[in-house]
């Protein structure tokens, strides 16, 4: 039994590739897809992501590696039985539909050129699936959303803008070419500037008439807000008291309708008290994921480290809305422990949080600082964090971090003065404090020396170097009274 | 060789952050140790005893490279040199550090080889006139008061060779040594 599901691809911090234009709309934890086919293989609790293109099905992170992301192409759905409510007192709620297999057994997919050709129905099967929700999360949301999607039929405006340019396929629009305004189906097609301009006013028009439904609401909430915030507050001790009283015999259930209000609780605006414990709301998790995959661009641009502070503007800049809060970006980045993400937050001893690769070498980095500071230039006015950060290749704030670093570790001195901040190569280790006049005839002090004694005001050395060179290593001692 | 009046100085006395108080542990160590050395050498040689936080110490500056070592920095040496036993404070407030080039034993020493080979055992005399007399024979200890002053403990009156009478005022302080 093989799966014919179309193979969905993963980035490689476990979130979805999306196409182009493709938008996520809504996303369910803990769905087993059922297919009332026995040549599909049934895919167990994983999260259904709803997108304007397609139904995605990732597994959990703790399924095996072996089951892999798949996709239904919302096009090839040809019909969704569940209409209303789906709750029953029986069981999980359920989603049934119907998608089209073609006959080589594979999803039909109009987008790809695959199959036997461009016309529905041609020799193909049908088979149904049901969607069943364990998890939390909002099923009637969900169904309405993919009322939406299905009927929005997204990506046929995608195709037909895609055989503009000249793609390879050519059956690329499967189904509903050619012009006019109109679809098969009949509702008003969005294409071309006219249609972008009507899909404005539409959603312009849905915008100001939920944002006046907002504000009755919002009268008649902030009336209340007080039991409100009363209500929540109990909940909050409610949840508290009940986490640290828990035994290991608590069923399933109990779990569930915590995590619940939990995540309730955190759509309000109220962080859970337990997130440290549990592995973090499926929010985070999910942000987690996404900003790991968003953060490496700028990463590789800023030399393979970046301010924590940067990286929460660029991200919420990128997001435009549905902003997240300094606490949700902090939130998301100590998720990271937990998943197998190639970058990590890190915090300086200065406090100063940085986010860098895994394969971010501290020792590199030294080997680069110290080359540059035995430079004559370095080794005779030290080096500024501007001076490291032209030469790393990083922001002046990360190199000064760096530098400070290797202080630490003793490569490095500091030298304050009314010229600023420097630092110069550690010469401390080479002087014998017993023999304060001796120089080693080889090493950094003598080379230090050297290329101090050629600049104006330090000429006075220039006598030292003569009487090194004769006196090979055996120069002055210093007597002992 | 770059020289501070006669004194010759060591090649880092050149280097920057020579004179910026390190605050990594190490090196801070290494750095004080040098100072230290530093110190107790140029003080022996020019013969000084003293070292005035606040006033302008030529040891203390560099103006080749235009770098002087704050306050913080001084104190911490000097304090140092004081946990060593090479120097006092000679205030509560730290401004004034007494530098025992010499180790307070061997001050004492000195004092009673003076009198042995002056004659002036079994004899009780001032303190003024112990220090004019030293003085006047050309021997470097001329701050002799000030250890007086001071620790009093520390010289060998355990070893019976000495006893102070106090008077009513410091001049009428006198001691009899008794080799």
């Amino acid at each position: 039994m093989s799966n014919f599901f179309s193979k969905a691809e993963v980035t490689s911090s476990g979130r979805p590739v999306f196409l182009r234009n493709e938008v996520e709309r809504h996303l369910l934890s803990g769905v087993d897809l059922e297919p009332e086919d026995y040549r599909f293989s049934p895919l167990k609790s994983g999260i259904l992501i709803l997108t304007t293109h397609r139904l995605l099905w990732l597994p959990s992170s703790s399924a095996t590696t072996l089951t892999s992301a798949s996709s239904i192409p919302l096009a090839s759905i040809s019909h969704i039985f569940s209409k209303k409510s789906l709750k029953s007192v029986f069981h999980s709620p359920r989603i049934r539909f119907q998608f089209l297999v073609s006959s080589d057994g594979r999803v039909f997919d109009p987008g790809s050129g695959s199959g036997s050709g461009s016309s529905t129905g041609s020799g193909s099967r049908s088979v149904v699936v049901t969607a069943v929700v364990r998890g939390k999360g909002d099923c009637d949301g969900f169904l309405v959303k993919f009322w939406d999607s299905w009927r929005a039929r997204a990506w046929e405006s995608n195709e037909t803008t895609g055989s503009g340019s000249g793609l390879a396929s050519g059956s690329g629009a499967g189904t509903g070419t050619g012009g006019g305004l109109y679809s098969t189906d009949g509702s008003v097609r969005m294409v071309g500037v006219a249609g972008i301009l009507r899909k404005e006013q539409e959603i312009w028009e849905s915008t100001d008439k939920s944002l006046q439904d907002a504000f009755q609401d919002l009268n008649a909430l902030m009336s209340k807000a007080k039991e409100m915030v009363m209500l929540a507050e109990k909940m909050r001790q409610k949840l508290l008291a009940g986490t640290s009283s828990q035994t290991s015999g608590t069923n399933d259930e109990e779990m569930g309708s915590k995590e619940e209000m939990q995540d309730w609780l955190l759509s309000v605006g109220i962080i859970s008290p337990v997130t440290k414990e549990s592995a973090g709301a499926l929010y985070h998790q999910q942000l987690s994921r996404q900003l790991a995959d968003f953060v490496r661009t700028p990463l590789e641009r800023a030399g393979g480290m970046i301010n924590l502070i940067d990286a929460y503007c660029l991200f919420n800049r990128a997001r435009g809305t549905e902003l997240i809060s300094p606490d949700d970006m902090l939130q998301a980045c100590s998720l990271w422990e937990k998943f197998d993400v190639p970058v990590m937050l890190r915090k300086f001893d200065s406090r100063v949080m940085v986010i860098q690769n895994k394969s971010h070498s501290d020792e590199e980095v030294f080997a680069r600082i110290k080359s540059l500071a035995t430079k004559p230039e370095a080794l005779r006015n030290g080096i500024s964090p501007t001076d490291a950060a032209m030469t790393l290749g990083i922001a002046p704030a990360m190199a000064k971090e760096h530098l400070l670093t290797a202080e630490n570790k003793g490569l490095l001195c500091r030298d304050i003065s009314p010229d600023g901040f420097r630092f110069y190569i550690n010469l401390f280790p080479e002087i014998d404090p017993f023999n304060i006049y001796f120089v080693k005839d080889y090493g950094i002090c003598i080379t230090w020396i050297k290329a101090v004694s050629t600049s104006g005001k330090n000429a006075l050395l220039n006598e030292l170097i003569p009487t090194f060179m004769d006196l090979g290593s055996h120069t002055i001692v210093k007597t002992a009274i | 060789m770059q020289k501070l009046g006669d004194f010759k100085l060591p090649h880092f006395f050149n280097y920057p952050p020579y004179f910026t108080l390190q605050p990594v542990r190490e090196t801070r160590e290494k750095q004080i140790q040098l100072w230290k050395e530093l110190i107790l050498d140029y003080c022996r040689t020019q013969k000084i005893f003293v070292i005035k936080l606040e006033e302008e110490f030529p040891l203390f500056s560099n103006s080749a490279i235009e770098r002087t070592l704050s306050h913080e920095a001084r104190e911490a040496f000097l304090s140092d040199l004081v946990a060593e036993g090479r120097a006092e404070w000679l205030d509560k407030g730290r401004r004034s550090c007494l530098i025992l080039w010499h180790r307070i034993q061997d001050w004492a020493d000195i004092i009673v080889n003076f009198v042995k080979d002056n004659g002036f055992e079994d004899s009780v005399m001032t303190v003024e006139e112990i220090r004019s007399g030293i003085e006047s024979r050309g021997t470097s200890i001329h701050t002799f008061n000030h250890v007086n002053e001071l620790d009093l403990d520390k010289f060998p009156f355990a070893k019976g060779k000495l006893a102070i009478f106090k008077g009513t005022s410091t001049d009428d302080e006198g001691i009899k040594f008794s080799v």
